[in-house]
């Protein structure tokens, strides 16, 4: 679908670990460096990079721009206020698992509607039914808390009960952010291997050409709703993590432009490559953290960088740092 | 029995507002094959410069006069169409829809500010004209005159545009360069100006549905993202790119809100959504739609 020209690389299994290691090894070092705000910051950015990489399973390896994923980042995290507040379960790892569960539950529901249409269409749908669970939180408010949200207190982790004289900012600073980080490392691990797999390959051949992929005998519609689902569960799980973060969840997130913060994400990154949505979501984390401390117009600065990125950069960060690479190594070869 | 009339005329006053909203975004995706993400902003944007003529910059002049300040939303949203066609949408044309929509929808985070900028965080009423026009007595019950004008306002528009599509060699070209771009430009159309024409067309529509809307409701911030998931949900019903579905769309929406809105308040919007998708799974391409 893309016109602009994609690299093609060798794949080895050592290379890519030498990036990853050095990253993790990083990611667990950092809280002993950087103040518990940065921290936190930084377990949001995790947290959303959880749903780019879901995201970028649709967009950057089958070809699937979906407008409505704030739908199961949104059901991730009502799912889990609800069990909190009508079933009192306390431990997250029982939280996480319902939201997963629930998440996979509505995306095979709107991915047997979704996955019959492609290009623009699939994008309006996915679009269109992500509202309709926004309507619903927004008007049963009895239930949903309406407007104003559910608020969802520090749950057990490791069965651990959270301890009152605790400071929150350091729970969340601290075990938390490791638990975010592990669960995180496991998501990336996991998606590596789908890409890499036969069915990675396949929903690849079906991005790139359709009718091709069908003669080679991929059932077509299958595969986008494998995608679908997979692509649905690791956005809920980011939304089930999300919610203790943030203490609140309001139906803000499942509106339908958070979907749009999602897409812009894996732009920023670039979502032709494994790592674009990781980078994008965490870079996108600071960005919009820090225009909005520094202007009210923030969102006009993030649409000029959106804006921006499409007509200059459409390979995002870590595609434009591929590509500079490629052609350093082209010139020190030469 | 007069109950049924009025809500027939609610029906149909919100199907006139949907009909100029979808239908603008309809005709560019008919002529251009692109969505505008933004178009609900141009809609918002056409709201404020009414409301903010009619309410702030001649406040005093005459309300007969004020009437005929009621296109300047309009005409501004088709100032801000011509300006953004050339400069941001037509260096996209060739690239993927995903770049394509991401570029309308980072337009639609910068209008949306511009217009927090240009007239601050508060509502911008232009009630003036809603109050002035009173009302009429519907088999007893009171009804404001105004719906009444903009529920024409509705009429007129889809008439006119049905001329202008249909009867004008404007309209043919339109016509030619939607159905085959390359052949049109082959057979000397200006392709170019054509898109410029048809998308400034779209925004003046977007423009108009927000200059009526503005009497009866105020301007406000977040409208336009509003307006566009609705105006989704008529092209869907309808099908992108065909102006009957459009007008067929915004009819079928205006009317099961209103019933929603007596009947079942609360899924409301639910049921709206799923009448798309029902739509979308039984006739893929919209009840008017050409086949993708």
């Amino acid at each position: 679908m893309s016109t602009f020209p994609v690299t093609l690389e060798v794949r080895s299994s050592v290379k890519p670990l030498a990036w990853a290691v050095p990253a993790a090894l990083l990611l667990f070092a950092l809280p002993h460096a950087i103040d518990p705000y940065q921290t936190i910051l930084l377990a949001y950015g995790l947290v959303m990079a959880i749903a780019a990489l879901g995201f970028n399973l649709l967009l950057g390896y089958t070809g699937l721009l979906s407008f409505g994923h704030s739908a199961y980042f949104g059901l991730g995290a009502y799912a889990v206020a609800f069990m909190v507040k009508y079933l009192h379960v306390q431990s997250l790892e029982l939280l996480v698992l319902g939201a997963v569960v629930a998440s996979l539950a509505v995306s095979a529901l709107f991915g047997f509607v979704c996955v019959r249409y492609t290009r623009i269409f699939f994008s309006i749908l996915t679009l269109a039914l992500s509202q309709v669970l926004w309507s619903l939180a927004f008007k049963f408010f009895w239930v949903t808390g309406g407007s104003d949200g559910l608020r969802v207190p520090t749950p057990a982790v490791l069965g651990r009960l959270p301890d009152p004289a605790e400071d929150k900012i350091l729970f969340l600073a601290n075990a938390y952010y490791y638990y975010v980080l592990v669960l995180f490392l496991a998501c990336v691990l996991v998606m590596w291997v789908i890409v890499n797999s036969p069915f990675g390959k396949a929903l690849q051949a079906i991005r790139d050409n359709e009718t091709r992929a069908e003669f080679v005998g991929i059932q077509i519609r299958r595969y986008r709703f494998v995608a679908f689902l997979v692509s649905g569960a690791f956005t809920g799980l980011a939304g089930a993590l999300w919610v203790p973060l943030n203490g609140l969840t309001t139906p803000d997130i499942l509106y339908w432009p958070f979907s749009g913060e999602i897409v812009f994400m894996s732009v920023l990154g670039g979502f032709r490559t494994f790592a674009g949505p990781i980078v994008g979501a965490v870079v996108f984390n600071y960005l919009k953290t820090s225009a909005v401390g520094f202007t009210v117009y923030w969102q006009a600065l993030l649409g000029a960088i959106l804006v921006f990125l499409v007509l200059a950069l459409p390979a995002g960060i870590v595609g434009t740092f591929k590509h500079l690479l490629l052609w350093l190594r082209k010139r020190a070869f030469r | 029995m007069d109950i049924l009339v009025i809500h027939a005329f609610n029906g149909l006053l919100y199907a006139s507002v949907l009909f100029l909203i979808a239908g603008g975004l309809s005709l560019i995706y008919g002529v251009m094959r692109i969505v505008n993400l933004a178009h609900g902003n141009l809609f918002a944007f056409g709201a404020y410069v009414t409301a903010w003529t009619v309410g702030s910059v001649f406040a005093g002049v005459h309300p007969g006069l004020l009437y005929l300040l009621l296109p300047a939303g309009a005409l501004a949203a088709a100032a801000v169409g011509a300006i953004l066609e050339p400069t941001l949408l037509r260096p996209l044309y060739r690239r993927a829809e995903e770049y394509q929509l991401l570029a309308t929808f980072g337009l639609l985070m910068i209008l949306e500010d511009v217009m927090r900028f240009l007239w601050g965080p508060y509502p911008l009423s232009g009630s003036t004209l809603f109050e002035k026009a009173g009302s009429v007595s519907i088999g007893g019950s009171r009804y404001p005159t105004y719906n009444l004008l903009v529920i024409g306002i509705g009429g007129l528009a889809a008439l006119f545009l049905w001329a202008f599509v249909y009867k004008t060699r404007f309209g043919v070209v339109l016509r030619a360069t939607s159905q085959d771009m390359r052949r049109a430009s082959a057979l000397g159309v200006n392709v170019n100006r054509v898109y410029v024409e048809a998308f400034t067309i779209g925004c003046f529509m977007a423009g108009l549905a927000g200059a009526i809307v503005v009497p009866s409701q105020s301007a406000v911030l977040g409208m336009g993202v509003d307006a566009l998931v609705l105006a989704f949900v008529v092209v869907v019903i309808g099908g992108l790119g065909s102006l009957e579905g459009a007008l067929v769309g915004a009819l079928i929406v205006g009317v099961v809100r209103e019933i929603g809105i007596s009947v079942f308040p609360e899924i409301e919007l639910a049921v709206l959504y799923l009448i798309a998708v029902i739509v979308l799974l039984v006739r893929p391409a919209g009840l008017f739609g050409r086949a993708a």
